[in-house]
């Protein structure tokens, strides 16, 4: 069904090659055997991923991100789902407006967002404090765990709850075994987004986070400021690879063409 | 059973219950950081003592009429006008061409070009930072055919080029979206009523496709002018746009008033786009789009 | 001198046949009908000669000139889509007028155009606005004028009535038959409604699996139809199995528990016949005076007919009734049914009909 013709091939061509560049170069030179920047011509090494694993900011800081984001996703889905049922089954003044609110956080640029916080939490004393950095996260993923939560209310059908209610079940039990049921792809799938944004976020991060709460992108970013070697290489293609699994699995449960343009 | 005025009651209150969680999460750690932030712009700062209560609008003026300042901001907003209008050039057609392909090709190539949104920018900006600099590839292929070493890291050009790169998913899906909403037959019938290619892309593609051009740009313009990995890492430490001159402020010149006045002068601007945009294209697309 | 013509026309998509071996030859001012169920490759057909789907094998000509590679924007034919594909960023008079401006026409003429075709689809007082503000059968006007606007040496119609209800639908027919007797424009239309293709076609083409099974005019295509599926995809009919015991003219076919004599055209003695016979053409007759007796089972009220399901030795046949205002039958009850033996038509028992025969216009009457 292609109706394009050679030029068009051949400039979609360069685009692909554009979009995959950075990310290929940064996962080949990972394996350098080299000291300095430079594509692996006579053999693979490992030794530069090994540097990553013996360097102790980098493990910590993995495990930091790794923690706020399983933390920040399942909050900010916790507090999305009855938010989404909100928004999409009520009908009450000020809908609007709290729809407004908590989407605001994708039009507010990050900077803003982590300058403000680092105000507030220095004024309150919690600047180092990991809770107060999972709730930051918490605001900037809330937006993509609720549309996807709204999308997948949206589109469930609620004859199924009716006839729950009508056989007797409180409306707890509609909740838990019914309405969770059917809106369990977009709940998973909004967690997963959740969780990789907090896991990719810097620029709010470096607003907010301590030497002992420092993420992954935060200590990447500071050390490519610093200096530039095959380290930060084999970080940046462990990073494409978690997140290569992290889409993975988002689209065997939601499908990553309906999470990145919508609906098929 | 409760009586019918217990259960109305209870029901009108049941949505505001259901956001409760979450607009306790936002009051708290959105609403009152802005605020305090906007607070804090209007204070006082000294080199010595730090920051002081007290109003005073100092900063805004030294945002809005330092020379240093406003050459920032030309420079972001340059730099993010260029990078929206190559957006454009570039990932309009290639959604155009994209949405024109059968399957399963379409799917494969659309998931690469939206794909890099879901990788760290810190990773990306990385990337081009090493296939840019002087020894990079680009380079390397520049110096096989012949054309000197060019200095393109620490450049605007590399921050252009880097940002396009992570903005272009932006541009890509509202066109996308818009394309998808074309009639099939719509172009076919041009066609036949005697246009030829060029003139159905002009006349009947391209109107129809314009609110996704320019929704894309709104949103490529407005995260390109608050970038701040990429700028940090392809522009160097000479060459500062918005977001980079408030890190510098918060967390190396303490001048934290100065920091957020230019923060919240950069909010702004955003939303006053926005809402003109929104006006703009509700006025000129209501009759024939909806 | 055929003005459109379709010679050996075929189409596959690989291996797989879509079309096969297509052979129509269109009158100038002719309105042709391209009728048959889904699949059967009558919208493909169209688009071939549209030119937006490539012709694997074949040729076709318009007015003397070959035009089967003839690029789509070169064909001059005017084309009215099944979603109508009007252009939603422009007014009815912007839609109107696009194959006008394609044609580089001055102002003044593309107006006079515009005025004439749109008091045509009685249209005039709409030309200002957008699709969007208009009803289903309001745009499919829009879209009729659009293709007629441009004087189109044929026009083509891709089920163009079938996203109307009925109402509105029935309207539209005659409408459209108007309209085109007005303009004299040689039409095309593919449907699988068959009512619509019988009244408003002057001949209809039945296709079924990429092949042309019979083109005939509405009438003898309704009172003749030759295989078995036409005779049950246009109108109703009763099909009862039998073998045919003398062949010719006054064949004797015995049905199992009787014999009939009928006209049993080209079925030789000892084959396997189906006898296809209109439900209209059957009535009630007292018991013992008709062909044979039978029960009604169920009997339907249809407004202007009635319909009645009758159990006889022969099967279950359906019987219609105008609806003339004298009592109808009641169910259980026991009648006799009758037909004159040459309405009665004779089908080969296998798909193809005897001698497939496709009729010129000026076949006899």
């Amino acid at each position: 069904m292609s109706r394009n013709g050679p030029i068009a091939l051949g400039f979609n061509a360069l685009v692909i090659s554009f979009m995959l560049a950075p990310l290929v170069v940064v996962c080949v030179v990972a394996f350098t055997p080299e000291n300095t920047l430079s594509v692996p011509t006579t053999s693979f090494s490992l030794r530069w991923f090994r540097a990553v694993f013996a360097h102790s900011d980098f493990v910590q800081s993995f495990w930091n991100s790794l923690w706020l984001g399983l933390f920040a996703a399942t909050l900010a889905t916790a507090i999305a789902i009855p938010a989404g049922l909100a928004m999409t089954r009520y009908e009450f003044r000020g809908r609007d407006f709290l729809n407004g609110i908590f989407l605001s956080p994708l039009i507010i640029p990050h900077l803003v967002l982590g300058v403000a916080l680092l105000r507030m939490f220095s004024l309150i004393g919690v600047t180092g404090s990991f809770p107060w950095l999972v709730l930051a996260h918490v605001v900037i993923v809330t937006p993509y765990a609720l549309r996807l939560i709204i999308a997948a209310v949206v589109g469930s059908d609620r004859s199924g709850e009716q006839a729950a209610l009508s056989l007797g079940a409180s409306q707890a039990t509609v909740f838990r075994r019914i309405t969770l049921p059917m809106i369990l792809p977009g709940v998973t799938g909004g967690w997963l987004l959740a969780f990789i944004s907090s896991f990719d976020e810097v620029t709010m991060s470096i607003f907010v986070t301590a030497p002992s709460t420092v993420t992954l992108p935060v200590r990447m970013y500071m050390y490519a400021t610093e200096s530039i070697d095959p380290l930060m290489a084999a970080v940046s293609a462990l990073m494409v690879a978690i997140t290569a699994v992290a889409m993975f699995l988002l689209d065997r449960i939601y499908g990553l063409d309906r999470i990145l343009i919508g609906s098929r | 059973m409760s009586t019918g005025a217990g259960r109305t009651l209870s029901a009108k209150a049941t949505p505001y219950l259901l956001s409760g969680p979450a607009l306790l999460v936002f009051s708290g750690l959105l609403l009152v950081p802005l605020l305090l932030t906007a607070v804090l712009s209007v204070n006082a700062f000294d080199d010595a003592t730090g920051v002081k209560s007290g109003f005073t609008l100092t900063h805004y003026a030294a945002v809005l009429t330092d020379e240093y300042y406003l050459g920032i901001f030309w420079r972001t907003f340059s730099v993010s006008a260029i990078t929206t209008l190559m957006c454009i050039a570039i990932g309009a057609p290639e959604a155009y061409v994209l949405s024109r392909m059968g399957s399963p090709w379409r799917s494969v190539f659309l998931l690469i070009v939206l794909a890099p949104l879901l990788v760290s920018v810190v990773v990306r900006a990385f990337g081009w930072s090493m296939l840019l600099s002087p020894e990079g590839l680009v380079n390397q292929c520049l110096q096989w055919v012949g054309l000197g070493p060019v200095r393109i890291l620490y450049t605007e050009r590399a921050v252009i080029i880097a940002l396009t790169h992570v903005m272009l998913p932006f541009m890509v899906i509202p066109v996308w979206t818009s394309l998808q909403k074309l009639d099939p037959d719509g172009e076919n019938a041009a066609l036949s009523l005697g246009a030829s290619p060029f003139t159905v892309l002009r006349r009947v593609v391209l109107p129809q496709v314009l609110p996704g051009i320019l929704s894309g740009s709104l949103i490529v313009f407005g995260l390109s002018a608050s970038a701040f990995a990429t700028p940090g890492l392809l522009g160097g430490r000479r060459l500062k746009m918005v977001a980079t001159v408030v890190y510098d402020e918060y967390l190396h010149e303490l001048n934290w008033p100065l920091g957020a006045a230019i923060a919240l002068t950069l909010l702004l601007a955003n939303l006053v786009v926005m809402l003109t945009y929104n006006r703009v294209i509700e006025r000129a697309y209501r009759k024939s789009l909806g | 001198m055929s003005f459109l013509t379709l010679t050996d026309v075929s189409k596959s998509y690989g291996s797989a046949p879509v079309v096969a071996d297509m052979n129509l030859s269109v009158e100038k001012g002719e309105f042709v009908s391209l009728l048959g169920p889904s699949g059967c490759g009558k919208t493909t057909t169209l688009q071939m000669i549209a030119g937006f789907v490539e012709v694997t094998r074949g040729r076709i000509t318009l007015d003397g000139l070959d035009i089967t590679r003839a690029r789509p924007n070169s064909r001059g034919l005017g084309i009215v889509f099944q979603s109508y594909a009007l252009f939603p960023h422009m007014t009815v008079s912007g839609n109107v007028s696009f194959g006008l401006e394609m044609r580089r026409m001055t102002k003044t003429e593309r107006r006079e155009r515009l005025d004439a075709v749109l008091a045509l689809v009685h249209l005039d007082h709409l030309a200002a606005r957008y699709p969007r503000e208009l009803s289903g059968g309001q745009r499919q006007r829009v879209a009729l004028a659009r293709a007629l606007v441009i004087q189109p040496r044929v026009l083509l119609l891709d089920e163009p009535l079938s996203n109307l209800d009925a109402k509105l639908r029935e309207e539209m027919q005659f409408e459209l038959r108007q309209i085109q007797r007005k303009v004299g424009t040689t039409s095309i239309m593919v449907t699988h409604d068959q009512t619509e293709a019988m009244s408003i076609s002057d001949r209809v083409v039945v296709m079924e699996a990429g092949r042309v099974t019979q083109i005939d005019d509405p009438q003898r295509l309704y009172e003749y139809p030759q295989t078995r599926f036409i005779s049950t995809f246009v109108g109703k009919a009763n099909l009862i199995r039998g073998r045919v015991r003398s062949a010719g003219p006054r064949a004797r076919v015995d049905l199992g528990s009787m014999t009939v004599e009928v006209d049993a055209g080209g079925a030789a003695a000892g084959d396997e016949v189906f006898l296809s016979i209109r439900p209209e053409k059957l009535s009630f007759v007292p018991l013992g005076q008709g062909q044979l007796d039978g029960v009604v089972r169920e009997r339907f009220f249809l407004g202007s007919q009635w319909l009645y399901h009758v159990t006889t030795a022969v099967g279950e046949l359906i019987v219609a009734c105008p609806n003339d205002g004298r009592a109808p039958l009641e169910e259980d009850c026991h009648s006799g049914v009758d037909w004159p033996s040459h309405l009665v038509r004779v089908l080969a028992a296998g798909t193809a009909g005897f001698d497939a025969q496709q009729s010129t216009p000026a076949a006899e009457s």
